[in-house]
């Protein structure tokens, strides 16, 4: 019976070992298959050629695959997302943390939680039946799929993440920072936004970070308001994301241009793992 | 003249007090606003769509029906598949992080590979499920590769909440526990997974949320099919569309916006739902 229960607890024991590293397998498999994907038509192509070229036309007889117009317009979409959202997002987190009452904030914090859960493909929907006409009308366009579409369905997107994460980060200010300021005669408000936030700093700076890894990432709703052409950036252009560059031409890829769009994963997944150090960073230097 | 610097400084003061309360306050009434349009907007435009036939139903071009049951179906089996194997695999390795690693180091690489996973693009997601799961291990484009893709995709969270979860475990449990002689398993087993249920559960409940909301990933591994299947064995070795994908077919692929916001709704009232259970 004992020596039952023993062999019992060193299996248990190796089965957890196991479910333990099963996470980087996982991570391994991916990155090794997107990489043993993708890296050969980058080499066919040429790195430089590929990152840097200007054009992409991957149906053509003579295909071009340069993938900086998808690069400029993910980091402009992701910029203009966060000049939108991140404002936004770390007053109403002011709000939640020291303004509101208890009775409030019980109401507002679930509508956030609820931002954070629809599905994308519901704002995707909603941004191109309502801010794609509206820009069009407003701007006088031909068509309202553009940059600047996206960056707003974007900054809703990154809305609740930014909110959530500083709000953690402004109540855990230590109360006595606060006290010492409403003492010396600073009004509440002023205690907000002069001592609070900059003590709350890195833990908000990771809400952005985190934002910016949600902005990057998110395909449908991009691909649904972005209007999917390989232009360079500009703010009332058709323009295709690198996310969306993927998604698009996936289900009739074949070849070279089936290739590239797996080194377009790769260098996706390079700006993930470039975020994730970012984010580690950040919240290493709070521990410190 | 010092008493002129003052009052000015006063009213500088003053002006700065209500330019940042008015800032604040226009934030807020601007996170609310958008809470409450969105919700507003697809409820006014797709629930009149939704009836008992839509929800009930199958599409068929030649009876002229349209109806969302295979997806709604589809979803469900994804959700079931991925429980079964992510469940005992993220608990199992939330297990193994807090209770039994003895290194340091080796805990610090599992999370940051959890945190990868986390980060990782849902598109891209697709992309290795297509080539690992469809093509390498020939499930071809059906429900059995989107599962698989969504076991991965749901683990960070489900691994996340359960380590938080069993962190909020006293260290006086497991010693009480240890100190009468239960080995360790035992101990997890009857003392500490138990009273961390409710974390366990609140991981849960956001994965589902994530599978319902997927969509990048299960459009190229588990694909659009809109058959129901004579049994479940049958179902997995299908395509078949989830409600989101479906969404996203309706609406950009064919245009129809009616069902399109129809199943908005019905994926907003699900979302609602899962929010509900979980506080």
């Amino acid at each position: 019976m004992k020596k039952l229960q023993k062999t019992w607890e060193i299996i248990m024991q190796k089965i957890f070992f196991l479910c333990g590293m099963a996470a980087i397998v996982i991570v391994l498999l991916i990155a090794g298959y997107v990489t043993v994907a993708g890296l050969p038509a980058i080499l066919e192509i040429g790195p430089i050629e590929f990152l840097f070229g200007t054009v992409w036309e991957s149906t053509s007889a003579n295909p071009k695959f340069g993938i900086l117009p998808f690069i400029l317009t993910s980091i402009w979409g992701t910029i203009g997302a966060l000049i939108i959202g991140v404002p936004i997002g770390i007053l109403t987190a002011l709000f939640l943390s020291k303004m509101a009452p208890r009775r409030i904030s019980g109401i507002i914090r679930p509508m956030v939680e609820l931002l954070a859960a629809i599905p994308s493909v519901i704002y995707g929907l909603t941004g191109m039946m309502v801010l794609v006409p509206f820009l069009m009308q407003v701007f006088g366009l031909k068509s309202g799929t553009c940059l600047l579409a996206a960056m707003l369905v974007l900054s809703m997107m990154v809305l609740p993440t930014i909110i959530s994460v500083s709000e953690t980060a402004l109540n855990a200010v230590p109360q006595e920072y606060e006290q010492a300021s409403l003492a010396l005669g600073a009004t509440k408000i002023e205690t907000m936004f002069k001592i609070s936030l900059p003590a709350a700093k890195n833990g908000i700076t990771a809400g952005v970070v985190l934002g910016i890894g949600r902005a990057v990432g998110e395909t449908m709703a991009v691909m649904m308001v972005a209007g999917n052409v390989a232009n360079m950036p500009g703010l009332f252009k058709s323009v295709t994301f690198l996310t969306t560059a993927v998604a698009k031409e996936m289900s009739y890829a074949s070849g070279l241009q089936r290739g590239a769009l797996f080194s377009i994963a790769l260098v996706l997944l390079c700006f993930i793992m470039v975020i994730n150090g970012l984010l580690n960073f950040v919240i290493k230097r709070k521990d410190g | 003249m010092g008493e002129k610097m003052e009052k000015s400084h006063q009213i500088k003061r003053r002006v700065q007090i209500v330019l940042m309360q008015g800032f604040v306050w226009l934030s807020v009434l601007l996170a609310i606003l958008l809470v409450v349009s969105l919700i507003g907007y697809i409820a006014v435009k797709g629930l009149p769509h939704v009836s008992w036939d839509f929800i009930a139903g199958v599409p068929s071009i030649l009876k002229k029906t349209m109806g969302i049951l295979p997806n709604i179906l589809n979803t469900f089996y994804i959700v079931l598949f991925s429980f079964v194997f992510a469940l005992p695999l993220g608990v199992g390795a939330a297990v193994y992080l807090t209770e039994y690693a003895a290194g340091r180091r080796l805990v610090r690489i599992v999370e940051f590979a959890v945190e990868t996973l986390a980060g990782i693009p849902s598109v891209v997601y697709g992309l290795s499920g297509m080539l690992l799961f469809s093509q390498l291990f020939g499930f071809k484009t059906s429900l059995l590769s989107g599962g698989c893709t969504t076991v991965i995709m749901i683990l960070p969270t489900i691994i996340r909440t359960t380590q938080e979860a069993l962190r909020t475990v006293s260290t006086s449990c497991r010693e009480g526990a240890l100190g009468l002689g239960a080995p360790k398993w035992y101990m997890i087993h009857t003392v500490v997974l138990p009273s961390c249920q409710s974390g366990i559960l609140t991981g849960c409940i956001l994965s589902v949320g994530r599978i319902v909301g997927e969509s990048a990933a299960l459009l190229f591994t588990a694909g659009v099919g809109t058959i129901i299947a004579d049994n479940i064995l049958q179902a997995f070795s299908k395509s078949g569309g989830t409600l989101s994908v479906a969404l996203y077919m309706y609406v950009s692929e064919k245009g129809d916006f009616e069902t399109g916001f129809a199943i908005a709704a019905v994926l907003m009232v699900l979302v609602l739902l899962m929010n509900f259970l979980q506080s």
